[in-house]
C-alpha cells in the first residue's frame, strides 16, 4: 500500500472523515467510525485471549505466561498448557470468528436478507453430513474435515442449482435450503443411531462445534486459509456494497451483478468452509456478527467490521466455554471430577445467540421492523 | 401417499354446483378412509414373524391366545394405532398453525414444539433420572407446551399481533437456545446422549398398547377442537377486519387454536419423537385437493395424516435387509422433496 491519508470526504454536504488507502487501480475505503470500531474489536479479541491464556481450570500467573509464550520457560505443565492447548485454541476462536463474521455478512447481503447464513442456506448440515459419515466411518480429523468441506459445498450448490434462476431471491433460498436441511438433518440422525455410542458421541461434539483438542496444525491452516481469503474479501466488499443498492442501479455503475454475486458466494462458502471444517458448525456467529457489526459502525457493510466482531464474540464464547465448569466447580455445582471438562464453544454461542434473537425480538416489537 | 385417490383438482370441483362439489369430497375422503384401512391391514400384517392376512383378521376381532395373534395384537397392533393417531395429529395441527399464523410453510418443528420436548427428555432423563417411557411421555408434553407457548408469546409481543416472520424467528431463538441447553447436557452424560439420539429421530416401535389409550383422548379433543375452530378460522383468514366484522373474537380464536395445536402437537411428538414434515406436508396437499376451506381440508388432514405415517412406517419396515429404518427418517426424506417442488413452483415466495 503506497498512500494512506486521512481526507475529508463530500458525501451530500457532510463532511464524513474517511481513511482512504490507494494502491495502483485498488482503492479502499474506511470510515472513522468503522476504523474505530474495528480497532476496538480487536483490542477486546486481544483481551479476551490473553485472559484465556491465564484462565482455566489449571490457572496460570500473567508473568508465567508471557515467560511460557515468549521463552518456552517455567513449569513444565504451564508451558504444556500455555503453547500447546490455550493459545492455540484460542487463536482458532479469533480466525474461526473471523471467517464466520465475513462469511455472513456476504450471505446477508448477497441474499439481502438479514436472516440468510450458512447455517440457513443447508451449508452447515451438508458439511455435518459428510463429517458424520466420516467419523462413523472411523476417519481422523483430517477425513473429517474433508467430509465437512466436500459436503458442504456439494450441499450448498444442490440448494443454489434448486433455487434456479431465482436463486438470488432471498426467501426462496432460504426455504430451499430449508427443506434441504430438514432432509440432511433425518440422515444425520440416521447416521448417529447406526453407530457406536463412542463415534456417536465423537460426531456430537464435533456438530456442537468445539475447539476442543484443536493444535497448531489447525490453526496453521485456518491461517493460511485466511491470508488467501481476507483480501479478497477487502477487495470484494466495494461490490458487496454497490449490490446493497439494488441491481439496477449496480449495473448502471459497472458492476457486473450475476459475476460479483457468483465470486462473493464462492467466497462466502470458501470462508465458512474453512471455519466449519476446523471447528464444526459453531451456530449464531456469522448470523450474529454482522448484524451487530453494522449496528456498532451505523455505516455501510463492512467485511472488516463483521470479521472483527465475530472474532470478538467467538473468543468470548470460547473464554465463558473454557471458564464454566471450572467456575461451577468453584461453587461447588458439580463434582470436582468435572472440572478439567471443557463445555463446546457451541453450546455457549447457541444458548447465548438464542438469547439475543429473542431480546432483538422483543425490543423492537413496537418498531415493527421484524 | 394417496394420490391415486385424489378427486380432481380443487379448481375443477370448484367450479361444480354444490351438491356435486359434496359429492367429489365426500367421495375422495371415503377413498381416502378405504386407503387407511387398507394401510392399517398392511401395517399388522408385515413384519419380521411371517403371519397371514386370515389370521390378522381374526386376531383383530378376537384374542384366540396363539403366538401370532400375540404378535400382532400386542406389538403390530398398538404401533399401527400410535401411527394413525400421531398422523392425524401433526396433520391437523399442522392445517391450524398455517391458517392462524397465515403462512403456508408454517410447521410445529419451526415453531419450537419438538426442541421443547427435546429438552424435556434431557431434563428427564439426564438431571431427574427418570428412565420409563410413561413419565417421560408426560415429561415431553409438557416441555412441547412450554415451548410453543413462550414462542407464541414472544411472536405475538408485536405490534402487528403474531405475524409468520416474527412467529419464525421466535421459533428459531428458543429452539437454538434450548438446542444449546440440550447439547450442554448431554455432551458430558453419554447414557442420556444414547437415549436421545434415538428418541430424536422419531419412531413407532415399542409402543404399548397402554400408550393408545393415553394418546387417544388427547387427540380425539384436540381434532374437536379443530372442527370446533374451523369456521371461525376460515373467516379469519379474511383478513382480521373482515373476520371481526363477521363476529370472530380474534383473542379467543388465536389462543383456541394455539392450545389446539399444543395439544395436538404435544401428545403426538411425546409418543413417537419430533416426527418431521408431516405437519408441513399433509395440510398443503389437503388444501390442493379441497380448497381453503378448513371444514373440508382438516378431514383430508385427519386421514392423510395418518397415510403418511403409517406408508413411511411400513416403507421403514421393508426397505432394509435386516432390522428397520424409524418412521422419523422416512417422513423426511419423503416429505422434503415435495416441500422443495413446491416452494419452486411458487411465483412469488413470501414469508
Amino acid at each position: 500500500m503506497t498512500v494512506t491519508q486521512t481526507k475529508p470526504a463530500k458525501t451530500s454536504g457532510s463532511a464524513r472523515p474517511v481513511l482512504s488507502v490507494r494502491w495502483g487501480r485498488l482503492s479502499f475505503r474506511l470510515h472513522r467510525r468503522t476504523a474505530a470500531v474495528g480497532a476496538a474489536s480487536l483490542a477486546v479479541s486481544a483481551l479476551l485471549l490473553a485472559v484465556s491464556l491465564c484462565t482455566g481450570a489449571y490457572a496460570v500467573a500473567p508473568g508465567d505466561v508471557a515467560r511460557a509464550l515468549f521463552f518456552g520457560t517455567g513449569e513444565r505443565l504451564a508451558v504444556h498448557f500455555v503453547n500447546q492447548e490455550r493459545l492455540p485454541q484460542a487463536l482458532l476462536a479469533v480466525l474461526v470468528g473471523c471467517a464466520l463474521g465475513i462469511s455472513g455478512a456476504i450471505f446477508q447481503n448477497v441474499s439481502r436478507n438479514p436472516l440468510a447464513s450458512p447455517d440457513v442456506i443447508g451449508f452447515n448440515s451438508g458439511a455435518a453430513t459428510g463429517a458424520i459419515t466420516a467419523i462413523v466411518f472411523g476417519g481422523g480429523a483430517a477425513a473429517t474435515a474433508a467430509g465437512a468441506i466436500g459436503g458442504g459445498l456439494a450441499t450448498a450448490a444442490v440448494v443454489f442449482l434448486l433455487a434456479g434462476s431465482g436463486g438470488f431471491n432471498g426467501v426462496r433460498l432460504v426455504l430451499i435450503g430449508l427443506g434441504v436441511t430438514a432432509m440432511l438433518g433425518s440422515v444425520n440422525s440416521y447416521l448417529l443411531t447406526r453407530s457406536t455410542l463412542h463415534n456417536a458421541q465423537n460426531a456430537h461434539v464435533w456438530l456442537i462445534g468445539t475447539f476442543n483438542g484443536r493444535s497448531w496444525s489447525s490453526v496453521q491452516i485456518m491461517a493460511v486459509a485466511l491470508a488467501a481469503l481476507l483480501p479478497a474479501s477487502v477487495v470484494l466488499n466495494r461490490q458487496l456494497r454497490i449490490l446493497e443498492m439494488g441491481d439496477d442501479l449496480a449495473h448502471g455503475l459497472g458492476v457486473r451483478v450475476i459475476r460479483a454475486r457468483l465470486a462473493l458466494t464462492l467466497l462466502g462458502v470458501g470462508l465458512c468452509g474453512v471455519a466449519v471444517a476446523s471447528a464444526g458448525p459453531v451456530p449464531f456467529v456469522a448470523l450474529a456478527a454482522p448484524q451487530i457489526a453494522l449496528m456498532l459502525t451505523r455505516g455501510p457493510v463492512s467485511v472488516i467490521a463483521a470479521g472483527v466482531t465475530g472474532a470478538a464474540l467467538l473468543s468470548g464464547a470460547h473464554l465463558v466455554s473454557h471458564q464454566f465448569l471450572p467456575l461451577l466447580a468453584r461453587l461447588h455445582l458439580v463434582a470436582e471430577t468435572q472440572r478439567d471438562g471443557q463445555l463446546p464453544v457451541g453450546v455457549t454461542t447457541g444458548v447465548l445467540g438464542g438469547a439475543y434473537l429473542a431480546w432483538v425480538l422483543f425490543h423492537r416489537r413496537r418498531a415493527g421492523a421484524v | 401417499m394417496a394420490q391415486e385417490t385424489s378427486p380432481p383438482s380443487a379448481a375443477a370441483v370448484a367450479s361444480q354446483p354444490a351438491p356435486v362439489r359434496v359429492l367429489f369430497r365426500g367421495g375422495g375422503l371415503l377413498g381416502l378412509g378405504c386407503v387407511l384401512f387398507l394401510l392399517v391391514l398392511l401395517s399388522t400384517w408385515l413384519g419380521t414373524k411371517d403371519t397371514s392376512l386370515a389370521q390378522v383378521w381374526s386376531a383383530l376381532w378376537g384374542d384366540d391366545g396363539s403366538y401370532a395373534t400375540g404378535v400382532i395384537r400386542e406389538l403390530r397392533l398398538p404401533r399401527t394405532l400410535v401411527g394413525l393417531l400421531v398422523g392425524a395429529s401433526l396433520g391437523v395441527a399442522g392445517a391450524l398453525m398455517q391458517t392462524v399464523t397465515r403462512n403456508p410453510l408454517a410447521d410445529p418443528g419451526i415453531l419450537g414444539v419438538n426442541a421443547g420436548a427435546s429438552a424435556a427428555v434431557v431434563f428427564a432423563i439426564g438431571v431427574i433420572g427418570l428412565g420409563d417411557f410413561t413419565s417421560l411421555v408426560w415429561f415431553s408434553f409438557l416441555g412441547a407446551a412450554f415451548a410453543s407457548v413462550v414462542v407464541y408469546v414472544l411472536g405475538a409481543s408485536g405490534r402487528g399481533g403474531p405475524t409468520p416472520v416474527r412467529l419464525t424467528l421466535a421459533g428459531a431463538a428458543i429452539s437454538a437456545s434450548l438446542g444449546g441447553v440440550i447439547a450442554g447436557l448431554t455432551v458430558f452424560d453419554a447414557a442420556t446422549y444414547d437415549f436421545l439420539r434415538f428418541w430424536m429421530v422419531g419412531s413407532l416401535a415399542g409402543r404399548s398398547p397402554e400408550l393408545v389409550l393415553e394418546l387417544v383422548p388427547f387427540v380425539l379433543v384436540g381434532v374437536v377442537a379443530a372442527m370446533v375452530l374451523a369456521p371461525s378460522l376460515n373467516a379469519l383468514a379474511l383478513g382480521d377486519e373482515l373476520g371481526r366484522g363477521l363476529g370472530v373474537h380474534l383473542g379467543r380464536v388465536r389462543a383456541g387454536t394455539v392450545v389446539t395445536v399444543t395439544l395436538l402437537c404435544g401428545a403426538a411428538t411425546a409418543a413417537a419423537g419430533p416426527i418431521g414434515f408431516v405437519g408441513l406436508v399433509v395440510p398443503l396437499i389437503a388444501r390442493r385437493l379441497t380448497g381453503p376451506d378448513l371444514r373440508w381440508s382438516l378431514p383430508y388432514c385427519v386421514l392423510m395424516g395418518p397415510v403418511l405415517v403409517l406408508v413411511s412406517d411400513i416403507v421403514g419396515r421393508v426397505v432394509l435387509p435386516t432390522g428397520e429404518l424409524e418412521v422419523g427418517a422416512v417422513t423426511a426424506v419423503v416429505g422434503a422433496p415435495v416441500f422443495i417442488a413446491m416452494v419452486r413452483r411458487f411465483k412469488k415466495v413470501s414469508l
